[in-house]
């Protein structure tokens, strides 16, 4: 689950990791008030779910109120398009409006889970303020890491060796180290799943400070945290993911022309691959999970449809200890309550699969049924090329 | 032979009492597993189906019954604990059925497990079957058949669907491990490369991956340094965009790493037979048997 920068600010600073002052606003009048408040120089910053906001024009400079009143009304409902939102961008809704720092440095912080050990790792880097993917590929050496050993923790030699590895000295250190535990402790009591502070600053009076915050929280840890529940911006979610997660199904948005339904989340990638070699593209991921029945195939379907790209639907079902000939009857009822519109391919294999395939060319919807993955992917590609 | 399930497995439940446990533990007894005792805290001394005796600890039923094999169905909220529990009373091998386990838990898990000899498959995952002698998850047992290819794989039903393709062609499987679509896994591609390299039932294996991760980059290093065996392998995910979490809580590209390209062309580079289609898995395994 993201969060945006100015939550991930007050969570962090509840832990006592230090970040500039700043008041989260929606309107230019409101800007202006808080700069006046904070004083000199302001920083107003885009609240979006993405990175990159600074070069698409989101983060800017403001000398005094009334600049930060002119900066704020500019990029309060402007579209801002940077590399992770894609070319149709996202509507900004809110500013944060923060104090201006007198930066001598500029550096990263990042905590993220290891798969190769298990561990999690604690990442410094002099690199600050660009992309971390891009310093790990060019430049991996500038990359200092710290594993945490899960049975005790962030040490301090690993403080110090990240606070010393990244050129601070004298009482930079000292506010480094309290930085990094603090942000440790963050980090693990909210079950977070990434945490990067790009750029971590530090001033010339020797502070140190999260100038920005990124931060993620683990979606199967959620159960832990209820309060998270009200830091949820369905504004920046697309509505028809919040629409299907009501329903339980996992449903991603794509841009292709072919609605997928399929059990299981590694067999619906495949189709979505098997759709593109058969020279389609897929419109969605969608994985109905283990109990594909009459409810659940009705509300992929009418998710499918609700995107109106979606020239006809591929379902693909490997009965295991799903029954194909039950998913089948689902699939016939759903598509006999509602007006699908789009030519349905249906190709269900396992257990009682011969049974499901008569069923469904008994049924009075027009299915067409795919006797193998390749036949099925290929006949939905043909019954869009027509 | 076979890896991980065979005719040695004593296997206990955990979670034998649930929705989720108790029809897939009918589901194994059918299929001819050894199901020797199940565990279900506050449940101790009740019998399940008049058939399996029920524990309150695991470490009760591996006194009671010498239970060596332990699968898990409990929630995610108690999953990692019961992982503890089940390498704590000596098992050999745990596979870990359960989807959702948190990340932080995971990792204590996976510290826990380093100091003792126990085996972690999962968690997130269909489980291990050796066809003919033991199923120990819930993959449908009939789609198998018993014979010579190793398969191990990130995935549920694509995993079924490479069995089928597999047996269609009259290949058999010697063992198939489903190791689980989490970041973090206790048996991984390499682990389990290692036991089917051991293995003189097992003359190939078919590999399936997805995005997310490197441990089939990791996985190509082995094959190319050590495997011996031919290896045909797919990888799912070509078409899933960077930065979103396909359905698995580990299928995700962050950044430019975990690309389905990359994984394909490291995999190729160490001699793999990569299978450009998921329908035709089976027929490159055929080939890399010819």
């Amino acid at each position: 689950m993201k969060i945006h920068e100015y939550q991930g600010k007050e969570l962090l600073s509840k832990f006592g990791v230090r970040v500039p002052r700043g008041y989260l606003v929606h309107t230019a009048d409101e800007a202006r008030q808080r700069a006046e408040e904070l004083g000199g120089t302001v920083v107003v910053k885009a609240q979006i779910h993405a990175g990159g906001r600074g070069k698409g024009g989101g983060v800017k400079l403001a000398k005094g109120a009334d600049q930060a009143q002119k900066i704020a009304s500019e990029i309060l409902g402007m579209t801002l398009v940077t590399h992770q939102t894609g070319p149709e961008g996202r509507l900004v809704r809110k500013v944060l409006v923060e104090e201006g720092l007198n930066i001598a440095r500029e550096l990263y912080l990042g905590i993220v889970l290891d798969r190769s050990t298990g561990q999690f790792v604690f990442m410094g880097s002099t690199e600050g303020g660009v992309e971390i993917e891009k310093v790990a590929a060019e430049t991996p050496e500038k990359i200092l890491k710290e594993y945490i050993d899960p049975a005790v923790g962030l040490q301090g030699f690993q403080a110090r060796n990240l606070a010393f590895g990244l050129g601070l000295s004298g009482a930079q250190v000292k506010n480094a180290l309290k930085f990094f535990s603090a942000l440790y402790r963050a980090f693990m009591e909210s079950d977070c799943s990434l945490a990067e502070i790009n750029p971590l600053v530090v001033t010339a009076e020797g502070d140190v400070l999260a100038l920005d915050a990124k931060m993620t929280f683990d979606d199967n840890a959620l159960y832990r945290h209820p309060e998270y529940a009200e830091l949820r911006d369905l504004d920046e979610e697309e509505p028809l993911e919040v629409e299907a997660s009501k329903h339980n199904l996992n449903y991603i948005k794509l841009d292709g022309e072919v609605g997928c339904m399929v059990n299981g989340a590694g067999l619906a990638m495949a189709t979505m691959d098997m759709i593109h070699i058969a020279g389609s593209e897929p419109a969605n991921f969608l994985d109905v999970g283990g109990g594909a029945n009459a409810e659940t195939v009705e509300n992929g379907f009418r998710i499918i449809l609700s995107d109106k790209n979606v020239k006809a639907i591929l379902i693909n079902i490997f009965g295991g200890i799903v029954r194909c000939d039950r998913v089948a009857r689902g699939v016939i009822e759903a598509a006999s309550n509602m007006d699908i519109g789009a030519p349905i391919v249906v190709r269900l294999e396992g257990t009682n699969a011969e049974e499901a395939a008569r069923l469904l060319e008994d049924s009075d919807v027009s299915f067409e049924v795919g006797r193998s993955f390749q036949e099925a992917a290929e006949k939905v590609a043909k019954a869009i090329a027509n | 032979m076979s890896i991980l399930a065979n005719d040695n497995t004593k296997l206990v439940v955990q979670g034998i009492t649930g929705g989720e446990g108790s029809f897939h533990t009918r589901q194994m007894l059918e299929y001819g597993t050894n199901v020797v005792a199940g565990v279900t805290p506050g449940k101790g001394g009740q019998k399940f189906d008049d058939q399996v005796p029920v524990f309150n600890t695991v470490a009760e039923a591996v006194q009671a019954t010498g239970a060596n094999t332990s699968a898990i169905f409990v929630p995610p909220p108690f999953a990692a604990d019961a992982i503890m529990e089940a390498a704590a009373a000596g098992m050999d091998l745990v596979v870990c059925i359960t989807e959702g386990i948190p990340a932080t838990d995971m990792v204590r898990v996976h510290e826990y497990l380093k100091h003792r000899h126990t085996r972690l498959v999962g968690p997130n995952c269909p489980g291990v079957i050796s066809p003919g002698k033991a199923k120990i998850g819930i993959m449908p047992g009939f789609i198998h058949t018993p014979g010579k290819v190793g398969l191990i794989s990130r995935s549920g039903t694509l995993t079924y669907e490479a069995v089928k393709q597999l047996t269609d062609l009259g290949i058999g499987q010697s063992t198939c491990i489903g190791i689980g679509g989490d970041p973090i896994i206790g048996t991984n591609f390499t682990d389990a490369l290692k036991l089917f390299n051991e293995d003189e039932g097992t003359d190939a294996v078919v590999l399936i991956g997805e995005i997310g991760g490197t441990a089939e980059q990791e996985a190509a290093a082995y094959i190319k340094e050590s495997f011996s065996k031919p290896v045909a392998a797919f990888i799912a995910g070509r078409t899933a965009p960077p930065g979103r979490r396909m359905g698995h809580a580990g299928a995700i590209i962050s950044g430019s790493e975990g690309t389905a390209e990359e994984k394909i062309a490291t995999l190729r580079a160490a001699g793999v037979h990569v299978a450009e289609s998921p329908a035709d898995i089976g027929k490159t395994m055929q080939g890399a048997l010819s």
